[in-house]
């Protein structure tokens, strides 16, 4: 049984003498890209900075001063109305566009490939798009979108709509398919109605689709910028008597830009101390959400 | 035993190969993550740099082969790149020295010098063109006193020092700005230029020719458009009137940003503005939106007036030669003997953090800029005037128009809206009141623009100071 040596040998040492050269370039790119701007991150949201190689450690000022910021606490209100309304929407009209093209229309997929593509359109493109297109509708009733806030928000939702129905509808489609036929077909010899059908089969079926998409919308929701600033840039504005403003349509993400470079060589600190928080608040609610869906999967 | 050992050899292969496996599949992982992070910092990097080099970048390859010293200038203004490129070409082919000229795409000149600021070549020549950018950057700027090029300026109104005294950037140029006039329309209106010389009389021709415009196929002022392409023809511009009279009125030009404005002629810049804006061709409440190209309207002839500054000269006076400008009149006490508004945000500032050699290189570079004829010439035809000694003169109609004034004993109305603290910030808030104000001219509306004027100013001072 000597002869079975060689084997492992071969098998073994290529593995580990050149294992580093499978791994060590892309480790090399996600540190470099990745992990050091990721610490250096959280190292200047304790500083005081201008240019970041001339930081000067502050402590802990910036996350005092980023709390009580008046504007950033508005944003994240606005940003989570928008996250929850835009995460809803898109996903129950994402899975109602995959299920009627599942039923066997003609022509299902020229409709897929055509709902699919605003998603290739960029974000700052969309955003002025839309907001030619929304301008063009307001202005016969003498309005535009920069006067209204309403306006703002559900221009914003109507645009996330338009962009990300398509890609999700694609993910709700490959987990439609996966469904087996079998439960399908057993479903229908016990009796089952259409609608019994969808909500006791195919959804617990397509669970892992609607976990990835919610998380996917919930955390494009918080993370939204492009578009943002495209179409309204924080618009209309509510000028407070002491002379601050509230920028009413300012969504997290924007803030941080605007906090950036917006006032004093101060606020870039502040600004580098809201975008942790960010961090932090994004990759919780993305996290607890996954938690709670990945519960609800079944195991076929 | 042997039996066994083959067991024990399999399960060793066993594990090693499911190691293999999540080897792999951990290095997919890592491999897919980097190629969609370094697919975001593509989109990310290219975003920025391509609109940088779509307005210009790198002047020439060839390296210095006399000074050792380098010029990196980065320039904020888009509309003068073409030029300076040129002009970097010629002085690195008469002395060899390497002159590159980059110029931040519009309205991202603050975010580009920030970035290339912590680069291993930072600029050794770059803009500070007001207080703010003297709060800002003021560290970074060589105290230019005594420089080969302070000693060329003939006036130092156009300087900006900091607090210590230390003069951290001169200007290269000074331009004005006012209301633009085609007398020609005017006189087709049955007007006369003469019969403008105070609010009253603008008021009155400007009203009248609205009044007439469908007989007369033209209208009183180009579109107001409050976009960012437009705005800041108001909201830094105009606003200037209210700063200036307040100083005025004090006795005293500001050398500092103020951390207070009391708003005393707020009216006098809405007599101005309510005349711009329902005066015209397009209707007040579709200005919040833009797309209206003013300066074709009124280079069209379907406009009389025109808000903007000398640097139009050049476009205007193609179609539009004896096109003049006049101040802005708002219905001031003695304003009959108003100029224009003259100043200027284009500001050298030396890089104080590179070596010597480059700050060296880069002053010849200023001084050859301001004193060769050619070179000076051509800065000139598309800046405004050198306030240099031996600079070329210039052809600008505008200026001339503004030197005339000041030749009458009028007074210039200095560029106050350079203190504008906070000045994005603040202009963006007086640009969403004055949409408001726009689409509903109530006193209710007005006085949320005026909060923003006046109220705006002391919360943006307030940020821009804190520590």
């Amino acid at each position: 049984m000597e002869n079975k040596k060689p084997k492992l040998k071969i098998f073994k040492n290529p593995l580990r003498r050149w294992g580093w050269l499978f791994l060590g370039p892309m480790a090399a790119a996600f540190i470099i890209g990745f992990v050091w701007p990721f610490i250096q991150g959280i190292y200047l949201s304790m500083c005081q900075f201008k240019t970041i190689s001339n930081a000067k450690f502050i402590g802990l000022d910036n996350y005092v001063k980023a709390l009580s910021d008046q504007s950033f606490r508005h944003s994240f209100v606005y940003t989570a109305l928008f996250a929850i309304v835009s995460l809803v929407l898109i996903n129950v009209l994402a899975f109602t566009v995959a299920y009627l093209l599942t039923q066997g229309i003609k022509g299902s997929n020229l409709f897929r490939t055509v709902f699919f593509m605003p998603n290739l359109i960029g974000g700052i493109v969309l955003g002025y798009i839309w907001s030619m297109i929304f301008d063009g509708i307001l202005s016969h009733f003498g309005t535009s979108i920069l006067m209204d806030s309403t306006f703002g928000f559900w221009g914003l939702i109507i645009l996330m709509c338009w962009q990300q129905i398509g890609y999700m509808m694609i993910i709700y489609i490959a987990g439609l398919q996966a469904v087996p036929d079998d439960i399908i077909e057993a479903a229908k010899i016990d009796g089952a109605t259409k609608t019994q059908t969808l909500f006791r089969v195919i959804i617990p079926n397509v669970m892992p689709s609607i976990t990835i998409c919610t998380f996917l919308s919930l955390t494009n929701g918080f993370k939204l910028f492009d578009q943002n600033l495209a179409l309204t840039a924080g618009q209309p504005f509510v000028i407070q008597p002491d002379g601050s403003s509230i920028k009413t349509t300012e969504m997290l993400a924007l803030n941080i830009f605007n906090t950036f470079y917006g006032s004093n060589s101060a606020s870039s600190g502040q600004a580098q101390a809201k975008a942790v928080l960010f961090f932090i608040l994004v990759a919780a609610l993305g996290l607890i959400q996954l938690g709670i869906t990945r519960k609800r999967e079944v195991q076929q | 035993m042997s039996a066994r050992r083959t067991n024990i050899l399999e399960k060793v292969i066993n594990v090693k190969t499911q190691l293999f496996k999540k080897i792999a599949a951990a290095s997919m992982a890592t491999l897919m993550a980097g190629a969609v992070l370094a697919g975001c910092g593509n989109n990310a990097s290219s975003g920025s740099s391509s609109k940088a080099e779509s307005s210009g970048s790198q002047a020439s390859e060839s390296k210095a082969s006399t000074g050792t010293g380098k010029v990196y200038w980065l320039n904020f203004k888009p509309e003068i790149d073409e030029t300076l490129q040129a002009l970097a070409k010629t002085y690195t082919e008469k002395t060899g020295v390497e002159v590159k000229v980059t110029t931040a795409a519009s309205g991202t000149y603050s975010q580009t010098l920030t970035s290339e600021m912590d680069k291993s070549n930072p600029p050794t020549l770059f803009v500070i063109g007001n207080q703010q950018g003297v709060k800002d950057w003021g560290d970074y700027a060589l105290d230019l006193k005594d420089t080969a090029i302070a000693k060329e300026l003939n006036t130092d109104a156009y300087n900006l020092t900091d607090a210590n005294g230390k003069l951290v950037s001169i200007g290269y140029c000074y331009e004005c700005y006012g209301i633009i006039a085609n007398p020609t329309l005017i006189e087709k209106a049955g007007h006369k230029m003469d019969e403008i010389k105070n609010f009253a009389g603008l008021k009155a021709v400007a009203e009248d020719i609205h009044a007439k415009a469908d007989t007369l196929g033209f209208d009183a002022f180009s579109s107001s458009d409050m976009d960012d392409s437009s705005s800041w023809r108001f909201t830094g511009h105009m606003a200037n009137l209210e700063y200036f009279y307040e100083e005025k009125e004090a006795g005293k030009q500001w050398t500092e940003c103020p951390p207070t404005i009391t708003g005393k002629y707020m009216e006098n810049y809405k007599n101005l503005y309510d005349l711009c804006i329902n005066n015209s061709l397009t209707s007040p409440k579709d200005l919040a939106t833009g797309g209206h190209d003013a300066e074709n309207e009124f280079k069209t002839g379907k406009a009389a007036f025109f808000v903007n500054g000398s640097w139009e000269y050049a476009a205007v006076s193609e179609t539009v030669p004896n096109a003049v400008m006049i101040p802005y009149y708002c219905g001031v006490e003695g304003e009959e003997k108003a100029g224009l508004n003259c100043g200027t945000e284009n500001c050298w500032a030396v890089n104080a953090k590179v070596s010597e050699d480059d700050q060296k290189a880069t002053i010849d570079f200023m001084v050859w800029l301001v004193t060769d004829p050619d070179a000076s010439a051509k800065m000139v035809e598309q800046l405004g005037i050198m306030p240099y000694t031996k600079a070329a003169e210039s052809k600008n109609g505008f200026l001339k128009n503004a030197a005339d004034y000041t030749a009458n004993g009028c007074y210039v109305m200095d560029w106050a809206t350079n203190y504008q603290p906070n000045v994005d910030e603040y202009r963006a808030a007086l640009v969403s009141a004055l949409n408001a104000y726009n689409a509903n001219q109530t006193d209710e509306a007005w006085a949320a623009v005026k909060t923003a004027f006046v109220d705006g100013w002391a919360t943006q001072y307030a940020a821009a100071n804190a520590k």
